[in-house]
C-alpha cells in the first residue's frame, strides 16, 4: 500500500463482509500532540476474541480463495513504523473498532492520500450501507454523511455516476479547506 | 464549495432519468476486485475511472461493482465485464489508461478488448 487511504479502503471492506449498516471513519491530525489517528467503526457481526487475537497474524483469513491475510496487519505495520499503535475493539453481534496511531511528522508515515477516492469506491460500491466520513484538523473539521445525501436523493440512488462524482468533490474542496490538501 | 443544495439540484435534474435498475436487462456490469491484493496492485483508481467515464458517456445501463478477491492476485487489478447474451470478459493487469478503450470498444459497441484480457496474458 502507498497511502493510508488505500489501507482504509481495505480495512473497511472488512466491515463491509461483516454486514455492517454503517461504516464510521474518521481521521483526526493533531499538530500539537504531532498523531494522526485514523479509526474505521461498524455494527456488522464483529468477532470473538479467537479472531482478534488471530487477525494480526498475516497467515490467518476467514477467506478460502487463499491461505493469507494482509490487510491488518499492512495498517498496523503502517502505524507502528511511525512508533505509533494499533488496537481492535470488537464484540460479536455489535460491531467492530480499527484504531491506528501515527506520528504524524515521523519520516516513514506514508501520506493519507485520497480519502475523497476511497470514501466514492465504498459508497459507490455499496449503495445500500451508509458511511460518515469525518476529518479533523486541529481545530477545523467536516463530516460528510451518506444519510444526509439519501435522504435529499430521495428515489435517485447513491451509486449513480453523477451523484459518486458530486461525493468526490463535495469531500475533496472540504478537505482541501481544512488541510492545504497536503496530508 | 460543493453545497447540499447543488445534490438537491442534482437530483431534480436526474428525476425521470432513472429508470434501469441494477438487474434490469440490458444492463451491463463492471465488476473490479476490491481485496487487499486488487487495492495493493491498484484498483481502486481503476475503478474510479469507470465511474468517471460511465458519467462522462452517460451510459445509464452501465453499473460499475466491486468484488473480493477471486484467487488470481498475480493478476490484479482484475476487471469482470458482464454483459447480457456475452460470456464474460476477465481483465487484467487493470490501469486506468486502459479503462476508456474498454468503455468506448466494449461497454458501448460490445467488442470485448483482446489483448487487455486474461486470455492474452496468460504464459
Amino acid at each position: 500500500m502507498q497511502e493510508l487511504s488505500l489501507n482504509v479502503l481495505d480495512i473497511a471492506q472488512n466491515s463491509v463482509r461483516a454486514g455492517a449498516r454503517l461504516i464510521q471513519i474518521s481521521v483526526e491530525e493533531d499538530h500539537p500532540s504531532d498523531r494522526m489517528v485514523i479509526e474505521i467503526a461498524d455494527d456488522g457481526c464483529g468477532m470473538t476474541e479467537e479472531q482478534i487475537a488471530h487477525v494480526t497474524d498475516p497467515f490467518f483469513t476467514t477467506r478460502t480463495t487463499r491461505k493469507v491475510g494482509l490487510g491488518v496487519p499492512f495498517f498496523k505495520m503502517a502505524a507502528e513504523m511511525t512508533g505509533g499503535s494499533f488496537s481492535i475493539r470488537s464484540r460479536v453481534g455489535e460491531g467492530t473498532v480499527v484504531r491506528a496511531v501515527f506520528g504524524l511528522s515521523h519520516i516513514d508515515r506514508m501520506p493519507l492520500g485520497d480519502m475523497a477516492d476511497t470514501m466514492c469506491c465504498l459508497i459507490g460500491c455499496n449503495p445500500d450501507l451508509d458511511f460518515v466520513y469525518r476529518h479533523r484538523v486541529d481545530n477545523e473539521s467536516f463530516e460528510a454523511d451518506s444519510r444526509q445525501f439519501r435522504e435529499i436523493l430521495e428515489d435517485v440512488p447513491l451509486n449513480t455516476p453523477q451523484v459518486i462524482q458530486f461525493i468526490r468533490e463535495y469531500i475533496g474542496e472540504r478537505l482541501e479547506n481544512i488541510s492545504g490538501g497536503k496530508s | 464549495m460543493k453545497s447540499l443544495a447543488e445534490l438537491q439540484a442534482l437530483r431534480d435534474s436526474m428525476k425521470g432519468r432513472i429508470g434501469v435498475r441494477d438487474d434490469a436487462e440490458g444492463n451491463i456490469r463492471v465488476v473490479v476486485g476490491m481485496a487487499t491484493c486488487g487495492i495493493a496492485a491498484g484498483a481502486r483508481p481503476v475503478l474510479g475511472e469507470f465511474t468517471k467515464e460511465v458519467e462522462k458517456r452517460n451510459l445509464s445501463n452501465v453499473t460499475v461493482a466491486q468484488t473480493g478477491c477471486i484467487g488470481i492476485c498475480q493478476y490484479e487489478p482484475v476487471v469482470e465485464v458482464y454483459a447480457p447474451g456475452q460470456e464474460k470478459v476477465t481483465y487484467v493487469k487493470m490501469t486506468p489508461e486502459k479503462v476508456a478503450k474498454i468503455v468506448n470498444e466494449h461497454l458501448v459497441n460490445g467488442k470485448p478488448v483482446t489483448e487487455f484480457t486474461i486470455g492474452a496474458n496468460t504464459k
